[in-house]
């Protein structure tokens, strides 16, 4: 086993996220600390950016909030992060979706991917 | 003072409790063999000789392998020297890790990565000459004036110029020793160290 990856088995927590691409829409829940109180923030946007491999890989989220658009990278191991929530599965063609700055409106709607369920039959 | 020998495995990243996020280096230090033990009397100072690394016995001369046999130990690749160390120690015994404690302050020694030949602007940080218009050419990483002209009619001695840049041993001080693992002899070093992955590089107090 290589030493980064024997170091990050011991120190880094093991959470599991359910599996998201660029361009679905997640909500991520962080815990933010205020003095000594801790709550949890929930910030919900598109995935447009995943990034490096392994414990020390990121993800950016772009959402739109008052007309403004905000971005936040959540390193992937974070202790912070308390969980993730896949609301829509985007039908886009690119890794990083970096073209969604230019637009708003209508033309920065992604499209969902549509899956074909067998079991609710 | 106190110190072992190690090797620079690589970078990554850690997260404390709280979730902060620090930068660290894994270097796999020690066991290291006290080969040699000087002392005031038979050698005029006090040191100690760690070594570090094992070798095949077919690549080591005769004088490494009768000097490491005296420590009853297999040939190793590389020796060192620490004055004045501070753990008492006899010939043959080994020096690990746990010399070090979680959240004390070292420093690491090592041998920065080679850069090869280059200009003043990477090497010594200048600025560069001029502009890019204003009827300038070829002049914005130059070196500029070297000196005055008749008053003097030489280039001063320790002159900035462009050559060689890199490969020089450099010592870190005030590094945080972030975690250390006794099983597998890795300590994690806040920050960078000098030298590429698979170096060596002495970690000290």
């Amino acid at each position: 086993m290589s030493a980064i990856k024997y170091v990050h088995e011991q120190l880094s927590s093991k959470k599991e996220f359910p599996a998201f691409k660029p361009g679905d829409n997640i909500t991520v829940n962080y815990k933010i600390i205020e003095g000594n109180k801790e709550r949890i923030q929930s910030f919900k946007g598109d995935v447009i950016k995943r990034q490096g491999s392994g414990f020390t890989a990121t993800f950016t989220v772009r959402k739109i909030s008052d007309g403004v658009g905000v971005e936040r990278v959540f390193p992937y191991s974070s202790p912070n992060i308390d969980s993730i929530v896949v609301n829509k599965a985007g039908n886009v063609r690119r890794a990083k979706l970096f073209y969604q700055r230019k637009r708003s409106g209508k033309s920065a709607r992604i499209r969902e991917k549509r899956m074909i369920t067998t079991d609710s039959q | 003072m106190k110190g072992i020998i190690g090797k620079k495995i690589g970078m990554t990243s850690i997260f404390d409790p709280s979730g902060k996020q620090t930068a660290c280096t894994i270097i796999e230090a020690g066991p290291c063999v006290v080969t040699q033990v000087k002392t005031k009397e038979s050698d005029g100072y006090n040191a100690l000789q760690l070594s570090f690394g094992d070798k095949k016995e077919k690549h080591s001369t005769q004088s490494e392998i009768n000097h490491f046999a005296k420590a009853t130990t297999a040939p190793k690749k590389f020796s060192k020297e620490f004055r004045n160390f501070s753990i008492e120690k006899n010939i043959g015994e080994t020096i690990t890790v746990d010399i070090f404690a979680e959240g004390e302050s070292v420093e690491v020694v090592g041998t920065t990565k080679g850069k090869g030949f280059q200009g003043v602007v990477k090497r010594h940080g200048f600025s560069g000459v001029g502009e890019q218009t204003h009827g300038q050419h070829d002049r914005q990483r130059a070196p500029g004036s070297l000196g005055n002209s008749s008053d003097a009619s030489r280039v001063m001695k320790g002159m900035r110029m462009a050559g060689r840049m890199g490969n020089d041993r450099v010592k870190l001080k005030g590094l945080k020793v972030v975690k250390i693992f006794t099983d597998k002899n890795y300590i994690l070093i806040s920050g960078s160290v000098p030298g590429h992955n698979g170096s060596i590089v002495l970690i000290q107090k």
